[in-house]
């Protein structure tokens, strides 16, 4: 992508023109030199600043929100409600002792952390949080988002095998069986998005849409509605997540592949699950629910840019919620049924989805495909209205008394 | 830079391959082998090949390589080598006296070849488009011969792994 | 979205391959069902017999099609109808075969009839990604066929010996196609006849092309790439060796005369002399080792790699004559090649393979139509008149002559002496040896003895009336 360095650099490409122009303070550097280093920079800048919050912030979302379904408080002593937890954790782990394993392999027990940090980090690369506010919108950033999460088995499993620990290495054996497993009925599942759009590009995907729920591709056509739920929940698996977490399953196996890790190490694949979490979030809302896609309320370009980065942290994080909320709900599976899940279930369906997808564009006029589309919504919009009323009829029906439940987010 | 950077990418390809044959873990050698194709995508990448540097990494990096990686690590194959005593550096001197041959005949081979200038790649070169006319067009049979190859693999590899189905008379 | 303009495309050019490919897979789906191994079968037997008849129409045919990569013309029919009727052949010996040997047999006769489709890719490949998509979807069919006897030892070392020696072998064609790529600009075998005239990087070409004959080589199991043949043929079950030792052999050639006289005809000078050695070596080493065996089995491989130096002989000498010697030769050995591995698989049964000479001695009176079939197999591998082995390697020799190479008709004709004296003391163990005492009964082989019987009377048709069959072979040969 560095050959191709006029469109990768985006708005960055003024400031190294000028910084290597004649007059430039920077004349005597090479221009590619310039651009290499700037995008490095902006790279540790978007890390630090971006990625790393939204990580730990999604850490500290997800203890308050498991404490409330358990009835409990949740961390709620650092900064208003908690909030800076997350940084009090972050600063606390970064000053532990730094431990490896004496019989463990001491490069590849160090190295392994960061191959799982890098794979969550460079997906942010391509997420498009608004119309312009995209780092990269490379032609094939599906593609490149499946690539580099590619990385992430190869440092659980680097971490399993370094650790010299039985149940690191099964930790980290099952991880790559599930996240390998897994991959196939996720990547079938982009692909019929990819068929209706006929792009690999974010960006394209998302203006494909619109910001009606009935432009989005989830109510696009029953396969396209079922292709969302198989990829939300292989992409479940793929991180780990509960109720697919058995490579980290704390009653057989100590903490899986992570067992040995300490401080910062440890913390570092914490952070990779949390980041994760928000990228599939993330994903999910580019491919199948609108993205950015706003109602065309302001003109304002900065309002416009805040209006849609805000609209897609929404999308977004209702999906990590949801994560949470299944993570709270959901017993463990057990490894076969893991497996039996993904083969002979998940990866029909999704292969049906795709061979759906297509005869469907060819089948089925716009003008249906409108209606089709708007009576989905509906009977989408009716299926959570039915759900709250199940739950308020149960809630009702257990008799609690108003001190037993309340709705105010904090307590 | 173009060429400097993939000089270096070149050499540290070279120089993970190498890691690849002579170390004597198996499972740091299948890491390397890792690396190499990591190494070998961004060559794709400074061709210009985007789509297949990214195919490159998901199929080769991610899928086939994890499963190396898990076989090596579930029959826990520590530095073995099977060959012992002077037979072993007997068949290695044999391997290098070879391999050196052969990589300075090639060298020989390279040099005599001209290679032309590529020029600069029109606008889309790469991209999951042009692989998808090309792989449509120009290679529509062997792609789909492909479907076969591959069915025939998943079949085979069921038939030698599927529990035996009924008694033997044996 | 643009519209993709995909190239034209002419269905009957497919037709073969698409047949055998949906039996395939109409095969795997059945074997789920169906539990009786002799339905299969017949199925099979159907499924091939339709496609052979359906390929025999488009006899006269000419096309080439999916931009230039796919050829339909009489070599390729000829190579089709080989393969198909070596696949029937191959076939009713497996209905009797698998009897017993828990090899499930939808996954059996599916695989087989993929490797005949990767066969018939092979045959009428004119690109080189095509040839090598042909040779791998053969390869890894068979492979995994050697291993199909999952109960028996040596079926699993076969299998494994075989992949692993073919993947490397599949390493040295991919690089040697890149090579040539890397020289010439193309795929396409007409493309690269118009280049290698005049490509700047002749030495990379020349060194692509010893890659391919390397690869071919480890296919057709020609000396020194033969390494695996014994060991893989002995071990893998009977029926599948038979189809390794003709089908598989006589895909490696096809792919082989294509690619090398159409594709690289330009370079004849250069690799004739690679495959003069070659050749001679094949001969020799196949011919004095075959001397040394006491398993029929493991003899009958080191005779079909002596009988692939014959027909490297035959490529040797190139040319009109040498082509349609080449193809001549292979379908006589097909029905003789078959018919004596038939003969082995019926004396085996499961758990007594019956391999070795010794438990030879006195079938021919045993079993006299096993015996004088054996003969008329054993009588034509050597090469006596008027059985199909003479005429085939009479316009063999006779070609190398005609070329100039009288030192290495010279050898065949020395190597046929001596291999003379392996296939005799089969008939000496036949006949001349006195047996055990009959013990038991024999088993029924209506299937396999048809098999056999089939493969001697057109052994010895093809001997007695060459001319037509010569007539065939040239016909083929110069279609390409």
């Amino acid at each position: 992508m560095l050959a191709d360095r006029d469109s990768s650099l985006g708005p960055m490409k003024d400031l190294v023109l000028y910084l290597t122009d004649v007059a430039g303070p920077l004349r005597f550097a090479p221009y590619e030199l310039v651009a290499m280093v700037a995008m490095l920079l902006f790279g540790a800048v978007v890390v630090f600043g971006f990625v790393l919050p939204v990580a730990g912030i999604t850490s500290w979302l997800e203890r308050r929100v498991w404490a409330r379904i358990q009835s409990r408080v949740g961390p709620n002593r650092v900064g208003p409600q908690g909030f800076l937890q997350w940084l009090a954790d972050g600063l606390k782990n970064l000053m532990k002792e730094d431990i490896i394993p004496s019989a463990a392999d001491p490069w590849l027990f160090a190295l392994a952390p960061y191959l799982v940090v890098i794979g969550f980090v460079a997906t942010f690369a391509v997420v498009p949080f608004g119309d312009v506010l995209v780092i990269a919108d490379l032609d094939i950033g599906i593609l490149y988002i499946t690539a580099v999460t590619g990385l992430v088995v190869v440092g659980v499993l680097m971490a399993g095998w370094a650790s010299n620990n039985k149940w690191s290495l099964l930790g980290g054996i099952r991880s790559a069986a599930q996240i390998v497993s897994y991959e196939i009925p996720a990547g079938l599942s982009i692909f019929p998005v990819v068929l209706l759009t006929g792009t690999l590009s974010m960006q394209e995907i998302i203006r494909a849409q619109g910001w009606a729920p009935w432009h989005w591709f989830l109510f696009h056509d029953p396969f396209t509605f079922a292709a969302f739920f198989v990829f939300f929940v292989a992409a479940l698996a793929e991180g780990n997540r509960t109720p697919f977490d058995l490579p980290e399953a704390e009653s057989e196996l100590v903490a899986g592949f992570c067992t040995e890790y300490s401080g910062m190490r440890y913390l570092l694949f914490f952070l990779a699950e949390w980041g994760n979490l928000y990228v599939i979030g993330a994903i999910v809302t580019t491919l199948f629910l609108g993205g950015w896609q706003v109602p065309p309320v302001t003109e304002h370009p900065v309002a416009l840019a805040v209006f849609q980065l805000a609209t897609f942290f929404a999308k977004a994080y209702f999906f990590v919620f949801v994560a949470m909320w299944v993570r709270a709900t959901l017993p463990r599976v057990r490894v076969d049924q893991l497996m039996i899940l993904c083969w002979k279930y998940m990866v029909p369906i999704a292969l049906v989805n795709v061979v759906g997808t297509a005869i469907w564009m060819v089948v089925v006029p716009t003008s249906l495909g409108r209606v089709v589309a708007i009576a989905m919504t509906i009977g989408g919009a009716a299926l959570v209205v039915i759900f709250f009323r199940r739950v308020r009829f149960h809630l009702r029906r257990a008799r609690l008394g108003p001190a037993d439940y309340y709705y105010s987010p904090f307590i | 830079m173009g060429a400097a950077l993939f000089l270096l990418v070149a050499a540290l390809t070279v120089v993970a391959a190498l890691g690849v044959i002579l170390h004597p873990n198996p499972v740091k050698s299948a890491l390397f082998l890792v690396v190499t194709l990591f190494l070998l995508a961004a060559v794709f990448v400074l061709l210009e090949a985007h789509m297949i540097a990214a195919l490159q990494i998901i199929v080769y990096a991610g899928a086939i390589m994890v499963l190396f990686l898990f076989v090596i690590m579930l029959l826990n194959l520590r530095n073995d080598d099977p060959e012992r005593g002077r037979r072993r550096y007997v068949l290695r001197g044999l391997a290098w006296i070879g391999g050196v041959a052969l990589a300075i005949e090639l060298a020989l081979l390279v040099r005599g070849a001209s290679v032309g200038s590529a020029g600069s790649a029109p606008a889309g070169y790469g991209g999951a488009a042009a692989v998808a006319r090309s792989l449509y067009t120009d290679f529509l049979l062997p792609f789909e011969l492909t479907s076969i190859l591959l069915l025939a693999a998943v079949v085979g590899a069921v038939v030698l792994a599927q529990k035996q189905r009924r008694p033997t008379l044996s | 979205m643009e519209q993709l303009l995909l190239p034209a495309i002419d269905w009957l050019a497919v037709l073969p391959v698409g047949l055998t490919s949906i039996l395939g897979l109409v095969l795997l789906a059945l074997g789920l069902f169906v539990d009786d191994d002799e339905t299969l079968g017949w199925i099979t037997l159907i499924g091939l017999a339709v496609t052979a008849v359906a390929t025999a129409c488009l006899a006269g045919q000419k096309s080439i099609t999916f931009n230039g990569t796919f050829a339909l013309d009489a070599y390729a029919l000829f190579f089709d109808l080989l393969f198909l009727v070596a696949g029937i052949v191959v076939v009713l010996m497996s209905m009797t075969y698998l009897e017993g040997t828990g090899i499930p047999s939808g996954d059996y006769y599916g695989l087989l009839a993929f490797a005949i489709a990767g066969m018939i890719v092979m045959a009428s490949a004119t690109d080189l990604i095509v040839v090598f998509l042909g040779l791998e979807i053969m390869s890894i069919s068979v492979y995994v066929l050697a291993g199909a006897w999952r109960t028996q030892l040596r079926s699993n070392e076969a299998a494994m010996k075989y992949f692993l020696l073919g993947a490397f072998a599949t390493g040295f064609l991919l690089y040697g196609i890149a090579l040539v790529y890397g020289a010439t600009g193309a795929f396409r075998l007409d493309r690269i006849a118009t280049a290698v005239g005049d490509t700047p990087n002749r030495t990379m070409l020349i060194a692509g092309v010893a890659m391919l004959i390397i690869a071919f080589g480890f296919k057709v199991a020609a000396v020194p790439f033969h390494m695996w043949t014994p060991d893989v043929y002995e071990g893998a079950p009977t029926t599948v060796t038979a189809l390794m030792a003709v089908a598989v052999k006589a895909a490696g050639f096809a792919a082989f005369v294509r690619v090398f006289l159409h594709g690289f005809g330009g370079l004849h000078a250069d690799w004739s002399m690679l495959l003069w050695v070659i050749a001679a070596l094949t001969m020799t080493v196949g011919n004095v080792l075959a001397l040394a065996q006491r398993n029929v089995k493991r003899m009958l491989a080191y005779s079909s790699i002596a009988h692939a130096g014959y027909i490297l002989v035959a490529l040797v000498a190139s040319g009109a004559a040498g082509g349609t010697a080449a193809l001549f030769y292979l379908l006589v050995y097909s029905f003789m090649t078959l018919g004596a591995f038939g003969v082995v698989a019926a004396l085996g049964s499961v758990g007594e393979p019956n391999e070795t000479l010794d438990d030879y001695a006195g079938i021919g009176f045993r079993r006299p139509l096993l015996g004088v079939t054996m003969t008329i197999f054993m009588l034509s591998l050597t090469g006596i008149p008027p059985l199909a082995g003479f005429a085939g390697k009479f316009y063999v020799f006779t070609a190398a002559i005609r070329e100039g190479y009288y030192v290495l008709a010279v050898i065949g004709v020395l190597n046929s002496a001596i291999s003379s004296a392996y296939y005799v003391r089969v008939l000496i163990a036949m006949y001349l040896t006195p047996g055990a005492e009959e013990h038991g009964r024999v088993a029924r082989q209506p299937y396999l003895l048809t098999s056999i019987v089939v493969s001697a009377v057109m052994t010895v048709v093809v001997g007695v009336f060459p001319a037509l069959w010569m007539q065939l072979a040239r016909f083929g040969f110069l279609s390409l």
